[in-house]
C-alpha cells in the first residue's frame, strides 16, 4: 500500500509562480526516501500539501488511503496528527519547557497526562535529550534545539514521518546522527520522506532520491 | 520528465503501531482541556495586570451605566406607582371664607354623587406641612398671618379625561372657590418622560453593549497575535479550530464575567449613595419608599449579559482573526 501518492500534480502560486509541474510518484508504506533539488525546486511545496498546508491546483495527492482533495477543513486535524513533521526552522515555542513542547502533539489529541508524560520521555531518551527536559529550548543548541523538534515530530508514532532540510544548518557530523535516528524510526516501520539538498549525505544512506528541478521531478532512483 | 515507481527495496516488516485514544478518555481529556485553559487564560489577565484592569474598568463602566440607569427608572417607576394616580382636583377657598365656612362647603362637596372622596386640608394644617417640608419655613415667620389659602382636594369618580376638564370648571366656577387645579396630567407627563427615559437607556445599553463587543474583540485580537506561533505550531501538529479557538473564548467569558462583576459593584455603590436624598425626597411626597438595589434578578440578568457579551466579542475576534492564521507560510 503506498502511503504517498501523487498524481500529476500541478501547483501555481496566486502569484504566478509554477512550485510543481505534474509531479508523480508513490512512496510505500515503510519506505524511507530522500527529496532533493536546488532550492526553489518545489520540495517544500510537495511536503506542505502532504500536510494540507497548500491545495494542489490540479491533480490528486493521496496520504494512505485518504485522497486529500476530499478532504473537508475540518478533517485537516486527523489527517495531521497521522503525520509527524519536522521542519528546517524546527518551529518550537519559546514560551514554555523542553517538555511541554514535545507533548503538545499529545495534548491536542488528548492523550492522559500520565500516558503523555511516559511518551514524551521515550522521545526525547531517543534523541539523547532526557535531561534537557525542564529546559527552555532557547537555551539549547541549535543541533539540540532540531532534536527536540523531531522528538516532537515522533512523539505519537506517526505512519508518516516528513522532514523539511532538518540538518539545515547543522555540522555533517550532527547531520549523520539525526539522519541515523530517521532511519531508525523507518526500521520500526515508518514511512519517512526527508528534503534535503546535501547530496554528500544522501549519497552516504543509500536510499532512494527523488529529484526536482524546476518544479519537474527529473530523477526518482 | 521521468519519473518510474521504484518499488521500494526494504518493504516494511510492521507498520507502526498507530496510538488509539478511546472515547471515554477522549471525554475525560475534552473536560481536562477545558479547565486547564480556563485556568490557563485567568492566569493570563493575571499576567498583565495594568492591561487586564484597565480593559476591565473600561467595561465595568460600560456595563454599569446602563444598569444604574434601568435601576433609577425601576425606582422611580416604583416609587409614582406608590402614587395614587387616581386624578385629583385641588380647590384653593376664598381666603375671606372662615373655617366653619370651609368646613361646611367640604360636607356640602360629600353629598354629590360625582365625586368619591373629599379631604379638607385647613389653612392651618396647611401652614404646619409647609413649615415641616419647605426650606422656606423661616419666610413664615415673618409674615403676620397666615398667606395659605384652605385646600379642598376631591377625587372625581370618573377619570374620563373628557369629563374631567367639565367638572374641574364647574368646580372653579363656585363663589367659594377661588382656583381648582386638575392635577392628573403632570403624573401623565412623568409618565411618559419615565416611558421616554427607558427607551433612552435601552438605546444607550445597546450602545454600550457595542462597544463592550468592540473592547473585548479587540482585547482578545490582541492576545492571538501576541501567541500566533503557539496556534500555527498546534494546528501544525493537528489542533482542531476549537481547540485552538477554547483559550480565547475562556479569555473573553474572563473578561465579560469580571467586568460584569465590577460593573455591579459600582452599580450597588452608585445606589447606596442615592439612598439617602431618595428617600428624604420620597418623604416630601408622603410616600413610604425604599430605594432598591439591582435585586437578584436584575444582578443575575447583569451578569448573565456581560458574560455573553464577553463571550460574543471574543468570538467575533476568533473567527475573523484564527482563519487568517494558517499553517500556509512556515
Amino acid at each position: 500500500m503506498a502511503a504517498i501518492r501523487f498524481s500529476n500534480v500541478f501547483k501555481r502560486y496566486s502569484s504566478g509562480q509554477d512550485a510543481l509541474l505534474g509531479v508523480n510518484f508513490e512512496l510505500a508504506s515503510g519506505e524511507m526516501s530522500f527529496l532533493t533539488g536546488h532550492s526553489g525546486a518545489g520540495k517544500s511545496t510537495l511536503m506542505k500539501l502532504i500536510m494540507l498546508m497548500e491545495r494542489p491546483s490540479r491533480g490528486q495527492v493521496w496520504v494512505g488511503q485518504q485522497d486529500l482533495s476530499r478532504l473537508h477543513r475540518s478533517q485537516i486535524p486527523l489527517l495531521r496528527r497521522q503525520v509527524g513533521v519536522v521542519f528546517q526552522n524546527h518551529q518550537l515555542l519559546f514560551d514554555r519547557t523542553v517538555f511541554d513542547n514535545v507533548a503538545l502533539p499529545l495534548q491536542i489529541s488528548g492523550y492522559d497526562p500520565a500516558d503523555a508524560a511516559r511518551r514524551v520521555r521515550a522521545a526525547l531518551d531517543k534523541v539523547g535529550l532526557l535531561d534537557r527536559e525542564k529546559h527552555n529550548p532557547i537555551m539549547l543548541s541549535t543541533g539540540e534545539q532540531q532534536r527536540v523538534g523531531i522528538a516532537r515530530a515522533i512523539v505519537h508514532k506517526p505512519r508518516l514521518l516528513l522532514a523539511d532540510e532538518p540538518t539545515g544548518n547543522l555540522d555533517p557530523e550532527l547531520s549523520e546522527d539525526i539522519m541515523r535516528l530517521f532511519e531508525q524510526f523507518n526500521q520500526i516501520g515508518t514511512t519517512v520522506l526527508i528534503a534535503s539538498h546535501d547530496h554528500s549525505l544522501i549519497n552516504r544512506m543509500h536510499h532512494r532520491v527523488l529529484t526536482l528541478r524546476n518544479g519537474r521531478l527529473i530523477a526518482d532512483d | 520528465m521521468t519519473n518510474k515507481r521504484s518499488a521500494p527495496d526494504n518493504t516494511p516488516r510492521r507498520g507502526a503501531r498507530q496510538h488509539r485514544v478511546e472515547s471515554a478518555d477522549r471525554r475525560r481529556s475534552w473536560r481536562r482541556h477545558h479547565v486547564s485553559v480556563a485556568k490557563g487564560a485567568l492566569l493570563r489577565l493575571r499576567q498583565t495586570p495594568v492591561a487586564s484592569f484597565m480593559t476591565l474598568a473600561v467595561l465595568a463602566i460600560a456595563l454599569a451605566l446602563p444598569g444604574f440607569l434601568l435601576a433609577a427608572l425601576s425606582n422611580l417607576q416604583a416609587l409614582t406607582s406608590g402614587w395614587d394616580t387616581q386624578p385629583r382636583i385641588a380647590l384653593y377657598m376664598q381666603t375671606e371664607l372662615s373655617d366653619a365656612a370651609i368646613d361646611r362647603f367640604s360636607r356640602e362637596l360629600l353629598l354629590r354623587d360625582d365625586l368619591s372622596g373629599v379631604e379638607l386640608i385647613s389653612r392651618q394644617k396647611g401652614l404646619e406641612e409647609f413649615r415641616e417640608y419647605s426650606a422656606f419655613a423661616d419666610l413664615l415667620e415673618q409674615l403676620d398671618a397666615n398667606p395659605l389659602p384652605a385646600v379642598i382636594m376631591v377625587t372625581p369618580l370618573s377619570d374620563n379625561p373628557v369629563q374631567l376638564p367639565l367638572l374641574k370648571e364647574e368646580l372653579a366656577a363656585m363663589s367659594q372657590v377661588s382656583d381648582a387645579v386638575l392635577d392628573m396630567e403632570w403624573v401623565q407627563r412623568l409618565d411618559a418622560v419615565l416611558a421616554l427615559a427607558q427607551r433612552g437607556s435601552y438605546v444607550l445599553g445597546g450602545l454600550l453593549a457595542l462597544a463592550v463587543l468592540l473592547v473585548v474583540g479587540n482585547t482578545v485580537r490582541m492576545t492571538i497575535e501576541s501567541r500566533r506561533d503557539e496556534i500555527l505550531v498546534s494546528k501544525l501538529v493537528g489542533a482542531t479550530d476549537a481547540w485552538v479557538r477554547r483559550p480565547f473564548l475562556y479569555s473573553g467569558f474572563w473578561f465579560g464575567l469580571l467586568g460584569g462583576v465590577l460593573a455591579w459593584l459600582l452599580v450597588q455603590v452608585a445606589l447606596s449613595l442615592l439612598s439617602d436624598p431618595a428617600q428624604a425626597l420620597a418623604e416630601l411626597y408622603l410616600n413610604r419608599f425604599q430605594l432598591q438595589g439591582l435585586g437578584l434578578e436584575g444582578s443575575l440578568l447583569m451578569l448573565g449579559a456581560s458574560v455573553l457579551l464577553g463571550l460574543a466579542g471574543s468570538w467575533l475576534a476568533v473567527a475573523r482573526h484564527l482563519r487568517e492564521i494558517e499553517p500556509g507560510e512556515v
